[in-house]
């Protein structure tokens, strides 16, 4: 049986919604963090959309790593079937807001096809066999990681629906407030780093 | 070298792919959105500039709110008849559309016929120079030909000559009416493209401050008013208004007015001509002439005097049987 302590877990956890964050410490998935990042409801909705597919694709990767990858020897062949799985879900997800929620879908956008190529998904998921997660740990790691990128990116969209009123340089209008905000959330974020 | 070493990675990639295409495909018709295949019928029938002039954000919702019924066939403003009667048959209603409208300078004085009361050296911008004193033209309600249409038009129908006057080129305008938006002396109007008679003034003043201002201007002599055959001139605020629909484009006004600030191409006016063997000589055409051009009794060849004709088009649309052709 494997073997897990629930501290374990924890650890894990926290150290990838708040130390290791994705968008924060790692620089992963900054596209659509800069992109979808303008009001917070689709941030919000962005977030639940990652959420959902980097923690199937982790379960998913794991499987076909294990009994694909590992079995057959054929670990060469990692990125190309993770992007398979990825892209296969993704697919999954945007019929799925399509049909439920065409609002979000409109506010999303390009974004939604583009989970895809969101290096955090295939970041996440090369990790937990580079860091030789169990199942467990993955799955606990991916909701971790997906947390993070909820955080991250609701909170920065926050802080740019304030900054939308707020009486700016002209010069820094939009795109470069947005920029050193994000730099200043990722600073602010370095002191957690002796948590774990 | 292990022929296995090809066969697993080829077996396992392809097997994974059939697999999540085949879920793919499942879930695509469980998912399955059901669209309107009206709404992309109509968006193709649309122009597809995006403009936003039929106040949705571009075609496709346009193209929606027509398939809901928000919005007449008509709505879109670029397309104008031609499209409407493709949207008006995808939707199986009748197009009960107008002409097109294109935008349209009025007023014709460049700065050789007004006169221009200081040197403006500001920003190229008629917003800027109009805060200034009203611009350097001595008339408050003229074109200052700094350009502010011409930044803001999609397709680059207008141009600034070089006298400093715009002059939009309707075969290329699209109606989508930025330019009468932005013109901050709100001298641009819409009128229907085939609209050849044009008053060409905006000044509200008397006609004697007018005449000093401008060689071009309307100074409200109601010489038009009279002379118009078909009282499709009106006089309102010391100009004269011309009435679109009444109008004939008969070119009577452009030969009076004493300024031409009524435009028109005397040379296009149109001539009236009989086709004798169509003709029934019922004189149906002679009593609708408002200028006697025709003459000829029943039973008696119709002639037209072209010297007197004055291309209104009255006597081909009251002839019963189209025996009139305008040339």
């Amino acid at each position: 049986m494997l073997d897990i302590s629930a501290s374990s877990l924890f650890v894990i956890l926290v150290s990838a919604i708040l130390v290791n964050n994705f968008v924060l410490s790692r620089f992963l998935g900054i596209c659509p963090f800069l992109g979808v990042s303008k009001q917070v409801e689709t941030a919000f909705g962005m977030g639940m959309a990652v959420t959902f597919v980097m923690s199937l694709a982790s379960i998913i990767t794991f499987i076909v790593q294990k009994y694909i990858l590992d079995l057959f020897g054929i670990q060469y062949m990692q990125t190309i079937m993770f992007i398979l799985v990825i892209a296969s879900l993704v697919q999954l997800v945007e019929m799925i807001i399509q049909k439920t929620s065409p609002t979000l879908y409109q506010s999303l956008g390009v974004f939604l096809p583009l989970i895809t190529t969101n290096c955090a998904v295939l970041g996440l998921t090369i990790l937990n066999i580079q860091e030789r997660y169990n199942i467990i740990e993955t799955i606990f790691h991916a909701i971790g990681a997906a947390v993070g990128f909820s955080l991250a990116i609701v909170l920065f969209a926050a802080i740019r629906e304030r900054m939308e009123v707020a009486n700016v340089p002209n010069a820094f209008k939009g795109f470069p407030l947005a920029l050193i905000t994000a730099g200043l959330m990722s600073l602010a974020f370095l002191g957690f780093s002796g948590l774990v | 070298m292990n022929i296995s070493d090809i066969i697993i990675p080829v077996i396992s990639l392809g097997g994974l792919g059939l697999i999540f295409g085949g879920g793919l495909a499942l879930a695509s018709q469980k998912f399955a959105v059901e669209v309107d295949p009206l709404i992309e019928e109509v968006e193709n029938a649309l122009p597809g500039v995006n403009c936003g002039a039929c106040g949705y954000p571009g075609c496709s919702s346009f193209a929606k709110a027509v398939v809901a019924g928000e919005v007449e066939v008509d709505g879109c403003p670029v397309g104008g008849q031609s499209t409407a009667e493709a949207v008006a048959s995808i939707m199986g209603i009748e197009a009960k559309v107008g002409e097109k409208q294109v935008a349209k300078v009025i007023c014709n004085a460049d700065n050789k016929q007004a006169k221009e009361d200081f040197d403006y050296q500001g920003i190229k911008d008629c917003k800027a120079a109009s805060a200034f004193n009203g611009g350097s033209k001595s008339c408050n309600f003229g074109c200052l030909g700094l350009g502010t249409c011409v930044r803001v038009c999609p397709v680059d129908a207008i141009e600034i000559t070089e006298n400093m006057i715009a002059k939009i080129k309707p075969d290329i305008c699209i109606s989508c009416e930025k330019c009468v938006a932005a013109c901050p002396k709100n001298v641009i109007d819409m009128v229907p493209e085939s609209q050849e008679v044009v008053i060409t003034c905006k000044n509200e003043e008397k006609g004697k401050i007018v005449r000093q201002k401008c060689d071009f201007g309307c100074i409200g002599c109601q010489i038009c008013v009279k002379s118009c055959p078909f009282q499709a001139i009106d006089f309102d605020n010391n100009l004269a208004v011309i009435d679109y629909d009444k109008c004939t484009n008969c070119h009577v006004c452009v030969e009076k007015c004493p300024t031409k600030a009524i435009e028109g191409d005397i040379n296009k006016r149109k001539k009236a001509e009989i086709v004798q063997s169509k003709c029934i000589q019922c004189t149906i055409c002679k009593k609708a002439c408002p200028v006697d051009a025709i003459e000829g009794d029943v039973k008696k060849e119709h002639m037209i005097d072209p010297e007197k004709c004055i291309g209104c088009s009255v006597c081909a649309e009251k002839c019963p049987k189209d025996a009139i052709d305008m040339k």
